[in-house]
């Protein structure tokens, strides 16, 4: 007998895995990212189904409301057309997709098998709230926090960088 | 109260990340290359966060949120690449990168 969580579990799971093989393989890059969103949303219900509420919250809001909007923008400076959508048709053609598709398949096939070859009956059960990873976050991590903040420092200064060479070289 | 089997959680991080790499093999798109990554840190996060409810323990959401830093630098910085690129090229295939000068 499945009760509700386990069966919005399994729907998003299915939602997120059908929703990531569409954007993989959408010529249009706009569509790709539409669908990147509906599989990062999707992830989200997953996860505050496994009892992590915050992460789910901030899955929406920074993957699919900072980070996809970032790609969203990207798409928007560069013109693409129909002939963009062409020369994706064109790359995706033919046998291009078999290879990369048998290797992913066997290696995801491997874990697969890693991972029920043990037979656990371990469930994921607890709901751990905002206020435990905040204490978890800003007392053994500490460090951790301190490094990430200087690692998004670095890719501040590194795309500042970036985009300041390209608007002098336009002038 | 919720019984979810870890290792479907497992799987599911798994088939996501096999689906990025698959993404990243097949794509010559610039730009669909750096959503596959993101959809590999993503179903490494889910791993994590399954894992990390598994025991009860918070580790596994702050690693996911590490990811979600590492996740957004690169994408930062990948993104200015590739329109610093673009505008000098007009092209997003992968293979044009290879003409690079220093």
């Amino acid at each position: 007998m499945m009760n509700l969580m386990e069966i919005a579990f399994f729907a998003a799971g299915a939602v997120a895995v059908i929703a990531t093989v569409l954007a993989i393989t959408r010529l249009v890059a706009v569509h790709a990212l539409l669908y990147l969103i509906v599989s990062l949303l999707a992830v989200a219900v997953v996860f505050y189904t496994m009892g992590a509420p915050l992460v789910a919250a901030l899955e929406v809001i920074i993957y699919a409301g900072a980070i996809v909007v970032l790609f969203v923008f990207v798409v928007m400076m560069m013109n693409l057309g129909v002939q963009d959508r062409e020369i994706e048709r064109k790359w995706l053609a033919g046998r291009a997709w078999i290879g990369p598709v048998i290797l992913s398949a066997l290696l995801l096939v491997e874990v697969i098998y890693l991972i029920v070859r043990v037979p656990v009956s371990a469930t994921v059960s607890s709901v751990l709230t905002p206020k435990q990873i905040g204490l978890a976050l800003y007392g053994p991590y500490l460090l951790g926090v301190e490094l990430a903040s200087m690692l998004l420092l670095g890719a501040l200064v590194g795309a500042c960088h970036l985009g300041r060479t390209r608007s002098e070289a336009r002038q | 109260m919720t019984a979810i089997p870890m290792a479907d959680g497992l799987v599911l991080g798994g088939i996501l990340f096999a689906l990025g790499l698959a993404g990243l093999l097949l794509r010559r798109n610039l730009l669909l290359i750096l959503v596959s990554i993101e959809i590999m840190l993503n179903g490494a996060g889910v791993a994590f966060v399954a894992a990390g409810s598994r025991w009860g323990q918070a580790d596994g959401q702050v690693m996911f949120l590490f990811i979600l830093a590492a996740a957004a630098a690169e994408v930062s910085v990948g993104l200015a690449l590739l329109l610093t690129h673009y505008h000098r090229r007009q092209t997003l295939d992968a293979d044009s990168v290879n003409e690079m000068r220093g």
